[in-house]
């Protein structure tokens, strides 16, 4: 068992670790209850997920091919950039736009801040 | 066994995207939406990565970077969409 099988099956396995992170993302997506946990389980374990299957991709070509994938290693970067990214701007229109909290939530700190203090509301 | 492993992958992406469209069509609120459109999004990315590995092409690569760039775009739309009410702004003659 020469090193190129052994980097083959890293790359397989990984892609396996992240389709199962996809799925445990997605259930959280469906079982918290309101919008801002639900933007915590969609961006930050999905990033992972993403990251893990396009190394696994990224080894499995380096393995079987000898083929270094710039266009995948620019992939990786984007996703990395800009998922956090879009998950926080959607939070904060979500807040603005006054998507209400879920009922088990204690503390809104934010609130008397940014609308109490608006004149023209 | 690659192969039985690389489809078992690619149904956990399927089951993962049929779960946040369950998500968009229940959704309470818009932003609920928009964060299920973006994991489809990112689903639709790795599930395109691995299909390259199972038919070992390089030629779906540059899909990536399109519908990551269009997934990304799209979002920040759809975030000004919801908190301003219009997307491009338009000057009133008043």
């Amino acid at each position: 068992m020469n090193i190129s099988v052994i980097v083959e099956y890293t790359g397989v396995f990984l892609i396996l670790i992240g389709g199962i992170m996809a799925v445990i993302s997605a259930i959280g997506l469906l079982r918290l209850p309101d919008v801002y946990t639900r933007s915590h389980a969609a961006t930050k374990s999905s990033t992972l997920a993403v990251l893990l299957s396009l190394t696994g991709t990224f080894l499995y070509f380096w393995a079987t091919e000898n083929f270094i994938s710039v266009r995948l290693v620019l992939g990786i970067i984007f996703v990395f950039l800009t998922a956090p990214v879009s998950g926080h701007l959607i939070t904060r229109a979500a807040y603005r736009s006054h998507v209400k909290l879920s009922e088990s939530s204690t503390e809104d700190a934010l609130k008397d801040v940014l609308f109490n203090t608006e004149t023209d509301k | 066994m690659i192969n039985i492993i690389l489809t078992i992958a690619l149904s956990l992406f399927l089951l993962a995207i049929i779960l946040a469209l369950y998500r968009i069509i229940r959704g309470p609120s818009m932003p609920d939406r928009v964060v299920a459109l973006d994991m489809i999004g990112v689903n639709l990315i790795s599930g395109v990565a691995v299909f390259s590995v199972v038919l070992s092409t390089h030629a779906f690569l540059e899909v990536i970077l399109i519908v990551g760039i269009l997934a990304f775009i799209s979002t920040i739309a759809l975030s000004r969409f919801v908190e301003r009410k219009d997307i491009v702004e338009h000057k009133r003659n008043s």
